[in-house]
């Protein structure tokens, strides 16, 4: 079984003359430790998929399943899609969003200690997480202080410490430089093999398709072709 | 993982200089909780300072402090005279303006007999009044040393006590003298209108045939008589009962008898109702600002997080986490500023112009009212919190 599939996910804004079809019967399916890129122009529908997926905005239709349950069928099916996010998700944001009055190792933490793991026991999680990262030393302090590139790696950390069935990423790389963004693809790739997540990667940066396993590219609101 | 510790140390400086902010406004609060309060206990002072149990004032008024209230001071001897009542004494009050060099106040002119009722209940410093004229007990919030002279009208007074907290119900400061100098400053007349008022009287009396001829001096003993008082202030044996003695004044000897309690209610009711009100009414216009301002700096917290919240609803976080971050920082604001305001109003208190009653109590209960005022705040920030859309947090693209 797929650990993302999606079946005629649609999404619609408005209503009438000012309806707007953002996502147009889009159908994937994601196998666990699989890396794939969503491609396309501004404006695509690739963002508005990822937050379908995540069901931060749910679709208009379709169907939606997240390692192995039916999540959404042209409507929720589950009563508290946060669970579903801090249990079996980690996002990765374009512009990092750690949270800024916690520090590095806090910003890591968080997320075990929400799904009730004690704040002990996350704190000790989170700092071996960030010292295999090579941030141990930016564990005390805050994300305000950290260089761009350093701010997305802990937002990878964080992304990836409740062991996630699925990673999504909203243009990680676009805020950062080549080098930069290589660096933080490869460590998502790395991550997402090692943890057997499947990983979704929202992207048009064409430097970094490099290691994808597959590119799905989007048009105007469907996927054409992967 | 507490949020609201990590977001207030984060935010700490600003935090502490929102919270002084907030403790300004209650500090005025308690202040204003305090002035009423003082008010009260001030006009209580005065009737309680005596330590009667009745006082018996003009018939048909409400004095002596309400209303005007004048009666022969021998009435006193009539009143040790009626059951029940163990000692009589009588007592004048007047309002006059003191001068000592550079110092000008108003103050209460409590006149009584020495070794009698209605002597202050302590004399904080030096002792209480000894001979029958021209000593004075101040109140130490005059400002007027031991020893001072004060000059008042004909006549000059030494300074030989000091009381501590007795003053009128408008807050001015009280001074004890023997009721023979009450008496004289204020019914005793100046030479001139001695005069004016003999030669009137003498055209009066030539004019009635009747009393033609009758020498206008020979009347000067009934038309200059100063042997007046406001009250009579009577405490009573330890079985009698003070409405039962009142009544009986009332009935029998055509005089106004007001039990203590009564005279409380004259005062707190009728002489400083209005204040009391405005004060109060202020009072709780002050805690609907506070309500207010707390709650616009609530909103103005949680719309500065709109971002963070947005991400916190993305990765996970519950509603009940979001909500007890804004809770949290919105009591602690209410908690610090509250402590602030405390300390300021313990620390000023004694400083107030007015007597300023800072009671326990009244603090214990305006503390529950932050604390409510918090939680409303935060319902307000909350209602945002939980109303922000989590993509905010994404970027823009669709």
């Amino acid at each position: 079984m797929a650990a993302v599939a999606a079946q005629n996910v649609s999404k619609i804004f408005g209503q009438g003359d000012s309806q707007v079809i953002a996502l147009k019967d889009a159908d994937l399916s994601i196998e666990a430790g699989e890396i794939v890129a969503l491609m396309g122009p501004s404006g695509s529908g690739k963002t508005t998929l990822l937050r379908a997926l995540s069901l931060i905005d749910p679709p208009t239709s379709g169907q939606i399943a997240i390692d192995n349950q039916l999540v959404f069928d042209g409507a929720r099916v589950l009563t508290d899609d946060r669970k579903l996010r801090r249990q079996r998700m980690g996002i990765i944001f374009q512009a990092y969003n750690l949270i800024p009055f916690l520090t590095t190792l806090e910003n890591v933490a968080l997320v075990l200690t929400l799904n009730g793991i004690s704040n002990r026991q996350a704190l000790t999680r989170a700092r071996e997480l960030l010292m295999s990262l090579d941030l141990g030393h930016r564990a005390g302090i805050y994300p305000a202080t950290l260089s761009g590139g350093e701010q997305q790696r802990v937002a990878v950390a964080r992304a990836v410490i409740n062991d996630p069935a699925v990673i999504l990423a909203d243009e990680p790389t676009a805020a950062l430089d080549t080098e930069r963004g290589k660096a933080v693809m490869e460590l998502l790739r790395n991550l997402g093999r090692t943890q057997h997540a499947a990983v979704i990667v929202v992207t048009h940066d064409e430097r970094m398709i490099e290691g994808f396993d597959r590119v799905y590219h989007m048009t105007d609101g469907r996927i054409t072709n992967h | 993982m507490n949020l609201a510790i990590r977001d207030v140390k984060y935010r700490l400086g600003r935090f502490i200089l929102t919270a002084i902010g907030v403790g300004l406004l209650l500090a005025t609060v308690m202040a204003m909780g305090g002035i009423y309060r003082g008010m009260v206990e001030d006009a209580l002072s005065i009737v309680r300072a005596p330590g009667a149990d009745i006082w018996v004032v003009q018939k048909d008024t409400n004095g002596p402090f309400a209303e005007t209230s004048r009666i022969p001071d021998d009435l006193y001897r009539v009143m040790r005279a009626v059951p029940g009542v163990r000692e009589a004494s009588p007592i004048a009050f007047q309002s006059l303006q003191l001068d000592y060099g550079e110092i000008s106040i108003r103050a209460q002119i409590i006149g009584y007999r020495p070794g009698n009722l209605g002597a202050p209940p302590a004399v904080a410093a030096g002792r209480p009044l000894v001979a029958s004229r021209y000593e004075m007990v101040i109140d130490r919030k005059a400002g007027i040393p031991l020893g001072a002279r004060l000059p008042i009208g004909r006549m000059s007074f030494v300074v030989v006590g000091l009381t501590e907290g007795i003053v009128s119900s408008s807050g001015d400061s009280t001074a004890y003298v023997s009721l023979q100098d009450a008496q004289e400053l204020q019914f005793l007349k100046a030479n001139e209108t001695v005069r004016n008022e003999r030669a009137r009287l003498e055209d009066d009396l030539k004019a009635n045939p009747t009393l033609a001829g009758l020498p206008a001096a020979s009347l000067t003993s009934i038309t200059q008589n100063s042997n007046l008082a406001n009250a009579i202030l009577l405490r009573l044996e330890p079985w009698a009962e003070s409405t039962d003695v009142a009544r009986r004044i009332e009935r029998w000897n055509h005089y106004r008898a007001m039990t203590t309690a009564e005279q409380e209610e004259v005062l707190a009711g009728n002489v400083i109702e209005r204040a009391r009100q405005q004060i109060m009414l202020f009072r709780i216009i002050l805690l609907i600002v506070s309500t207010v301002i707390i709650a616009l700096i609530i909103f103005t917290m949680t719309m500065e997080k709109t971002r963070d919240i947005a991400t916190l609803k993305i990765i996970g976080a519950p509603n009940l986490k979001i909500g007890s971050l804004i809770m949290q920082e919105s009591l602690s604001l209410g908690l610090l500023g509250y402590l602030f305001g405390a300390l300021l109003i313990n620390l000023t208190y004694d400083y107030f112009p007015r007597r300023v009653a800072v009671l326990a109590f009244d603090q214990y209960v305006l503390f529950g009212i932050v604390m409510v005022i918090c939680v409303l705040a935060s319902l307000v920030g909350i209602h945002r919190a939980l109303a922000i859309d989590p993509t905010t947090a994404m970027g823009g693209g669709a």
